[in-house]
């Protein structure tokens, strides 16, 4: 079974957002970027339908494909992937912010090129938040979906998926080929050891642009501006509890 | 302009998201209607006809949309589109699962999480888990939205709308439901509640969380969240997680107890009305958000605010 990870390139997760002070977007400037989180579970997850573990047996999946829409430097978060045990690697160079619709659309092409059963994503990018592009590929592939995983168990022809959902636990039968997303549970990604990033280096990245698969990748939304949240200020120190219910009444919350 | 709402429904009731969807479609101005997809939702359909400012309802019933999965959903509402201009979903787990595919159907680039309308084109989102805020204008033909509705007030009660039947799409679909495991609790849904109480590692077990949190949150018929940190120690199932990575709540009271604020869990709270800390450590940076702080250790702190709201009167 071949396998098809998508992966994004994004802020690290543990940097601080800086709004630019004229508003016109996030300052992304000599930061640290890192693998999508989610998308990070989502390879580690392929890796382990190879490898056997986490539930999988070993060669459960026999090839897994990293591909990545994004700058040059996407590159190094394709190069992540393939530390963790990943085969190779697809990135389709495109600058400036990609849309989900316009990603959805280009992972459609290659899809159709390398054949895979089974592509998993991450259920969102941190940066955008979206929530978009598995759905959507699901939908222009006219493929089953199980969303926010977090547990697949593979059975020949079908996967069983246990999705995160409001209030509880869901568990769907998809046909394969289909559309998994990750949610937080569904593993623990491993640390990647320094002999197999040294191996990552080697693995083969093929290139590609939006153009060689005819999509357009011209933005649908127009970004006005990017706003500060507003702040909360802090508020007071309660001495008691019987002062604190006081102020509960006060403010009308009881 | 006409607008569809795609209510969030347990086939009984519609839940409060759908009123505060109907609010931000409002907001847009034209005609707004409902969609009630389900299985014997009749009752559901009902209710929502009782929203107010809400010009029909459309009642979709059949085995396939008992579970509102996302394919059905997306073969209902595609041909439904040619009435519309644009379709509302809550952002909640089965409108996230369902409006993309609708999107890509429709060739529409879709926003998510709507926290803001400012008119038909323009709307406000949050990116980087709220830690920044983008207007945006959508001037595509038809629109596809999830809107957060803790954001939006709910519409009232008391409209009459018509009730249509329309067909529920014939199947079969490559995903079939197997099972579902629904947290049993009497309590509120943590994202719908209107008082939720959290807890974070300080609470040092799983015992310990329930014994302290659950006399609280029924005392005050509030939710019970945690903090990621709490959840990863174990003290708290996975599905109780407020914050980046877990539920986004705004609830009108928000109860924080040996929660220290990380980023990640502040991000998914920071939108309540009212924020109380009860942390004894007094440098936590929870206290920098929180409307009320309380410096004391939860082992004393929330016996005593217990008793007090008994005297309260709560």
């Amino acid at each position: 079974m071949k396998v098809l990870v998508p992966v994004k390139r994004v802020l690290d997760y543990n940097l601080k957002v800086r709004v630019k002070p004229d508003g016109s977007g996030v300052d992304l400037s000599n930061l640290k970027m890192s693998i999508n989180p989610f998308c990070e579970i989502a390879v580690e997850e392929a890796v382990r339908m190879k490898e056997g573990g986490g539930g999988h047996a070993k060669d459960a999946a026999t090839e897994v494909i990293a591909a990545s829409i994004g700058p040059e430097q996407a590159q190094e978060t394709i190069r992540n992937a393939l530390a963790i045990g990943a085969d190779r690697g697809i990135l389709v160079k495109a600058d400036g912010e990609v849309e989900p619709l316009a990603v959805a659309k280009i992972l459609k092409a290659v899809i159709e090129a390398e054949k895979p059963d089974l592509v998993i994503l991450g259920k969102q990018a941190i940066d955008d938040d979206s929530n978009q592009v598995g759905q959507m590929l699901a939908a222009l592939l006219d493929w089953p979906q199980a969303t926010f995983a977090s547990k697949i168990v593979l059975h020949a022809g079908k996967a069983t998926v246990t999705r995160e959902v409001d209030g509880g636990l869901q568990t769907l039968d998809v046909e394969l080929p289909a559309i998994v997303t990750t949610d937080l549970r569904l593993n623990e990604p491993r640390y990647a050891s320094l002999p197999n990033i040294m191996k990552a280096k080697k693995k083969p990245i093929d290139v590609k642009t939006p153009a060689d698969f005819g999509v357009d990748t011209a933005p649908r939304i127009k970004v006005l501006k990017t706003a500060e949240p507003g702040k909360r200020s802090g508020g007071i120190k309660v001495k008691s509890a019987a002062e604190l219910v006081g102020k509960l009444k006060e403010a009308g919350v009881l | 302009m006409a607008i569809l709402v795609v209510a969030e429904h347990d086939n009984t009731n519609v839940k409060d998201a759908t009123h505060k969807v109907v609010t931000a479609a409002k907001a847009m101005g034209g005609d707004v209607d409902v969609l009630v997809a389900g299985q014997n939702a009749g009752a559901a359909a009902a209710a929502a006809a009782k929203i107010e400012g809400v010009r029909k309802v459309l009642h979709a019933d059949g085995a396939t949309l008992a579970k509102q999965m996302a394919e059905p959903l997306e073969a209902l509402i595609v041909p439904l589109m040619s009435g519309y201009d644009a379709v509302l979903f809550p952002a909640s787990t089965t409108g996230k699962n369902a409006a993309p595919r609708v999107a890509a159907k429709l060739d529409v680039m879709q926003l998510s999480g709507v926290i803001g309308v400012e008119s038909a084109t323009t709307f406000v989102r949050p990116i980087y888990a709220g830690n920044a805020i983008i207007t945006v204008e959508d001037n595509q033909a038809k629109k596809v939205l999830t809107v957060q509705p803790t954001a939006f007030k709910a519409a009232g009660e008391g409209g009459s709308a018509s009730v249509e039947t329309t067909a529920a799409p014939a199947g079969p679909f490559k995903s079939a439901f197997v099972s579902e495991e629904m947290a049993k609790s009497d309590r509120p849904e943590l994202t719908a509640a209107k008082r939720v109480v959290s807890g974070g590692r300080a609470l040092g077990s799983s015992e310990e969380f329930h014994r302290v949190l659950d006399p609280l949150a029924d005392k005050l018929g509030a939710a019970v969240g945690a903090s990621r940190a709490a959840v990863d120690a174990g003290y708290a199932p996975n599905d109780y997680q407020v914050g980046q990575t877990g539920k986004v709540v705004a609830p009108e009271l928000y109860v924080a107890v040996g929660i220290s604020g990380a980023i990640q869990h502040l991000a998914g709270m920071k939108d309540s009305k009212v924020i109380v800390a009860i942390n004894k450590d007094e440098e936590a940076p929870i206290f920098q958000i929180a409307d009320y702080g309380l410096v004391a250790d939860y082992k004393t702190a929330v016996p005593e605010l217990m008793d007090e709201l008994t005297k309260a009167g709560v």
